[in-house]
């Protein structure tokens, strides 16, 4: 129905997923991570799964973002090379 | 979370904005059987709104809005919600939550209506204290927060 923008949808998902597996900084991971999870609402939101997309926008972008900043600042990165 | 620094930006926006966020959480709970969301949709809400002044604001301030010994027994009333709905039909001659049996008085289709709301408002209570408790459970160790 809405296939234009699905394509672009799905366009940003997978650049938003490339760039979350390749960044070195895990805070910029993290915010990638959700905005991937948005996006992916978006999507499911497109395709008619309204329930479905409303709960990964408040779960995937608002409180799995907030544990994996708090678990990022509770450990540190020791790379000693 | 880390440094003692506050940002006025910060606190102030999420002062601002939190109340707002508690407030359509619980639209979402209220209007749950007849629009998308519901009583996991709303908890969520209603916990990263919790979540969003902890962050911002500190441990020892968010204490004013939301105490660490909270999340458990908020969780535990949520669950005790759900279940005595459930029970009660149970109790009255239904099966386990079947809401038509639940004895309020009214007919078959009202009474479902009201089960449904408190099966809602248990889920959201549930979700809302784990969540919060899982937060604080992390952040356990740390000295100046």
């Amino acid at each position: 129905m809405h296939w234009q923008l699905e394509i672009v949808f799905f366009i940003v998902l997978i650049t938003t997923a490339f760039i979350a597996l390749d960044v070195k900084n895990l805070l910029v991971a993290v915010v990638t991570l959700s905005v991937f999870s948005f996006i992916s609402a978006l999507l499911y939101i497109v395709m008619g799964a309204v329930d479905v997309g409303f709960t990964e926008a408040v779960v995937g972008g608002g409180v799995s973002g907030i544990l994996f900043i708090v678990l990022i600042f509770k450990t540190s990165r020791r790379s000693s090379d | 979370m880390t440094r003692k620094d506050n940002n006025p930006i910060v606190s102030l926006l999420s002062r601002i904005v939190s109340p707002f966020i508690m407030l359509f959480a619980l639209y979402v709970i209220f209007h749950g059987h007849y629009s998308p969301g519901g009583g996991f949709q709303g908890g969520t809400m209603l916990a990263a709104a919790v979540l969003l002044i902890r962050l911002a604001a500190g441990r020892e301030i968010s204490q004013l809005q939301f105490k660490k010994s909270w999340g458990t027994p908020v969780g535990s009333v949520g669950v005790f919600i759900y279940f005595f709905t459930g029970f009660l039909a149970l109790l009255m001659g239904g099966n386990y939550l079947d809401y038509s049996f639940l004895p309020l008085g009214l007919e078959a289709p009202v009474t479902r209506g009201w089960g449904i709301l408190s099966i809602e408002i248990g889920v959201g209570l549930a979700v809302m204290g784990i969540l919060v408790a899982i937060y604080d459970d992390l952040l356990e160790g740390e000295p100046n927060d």
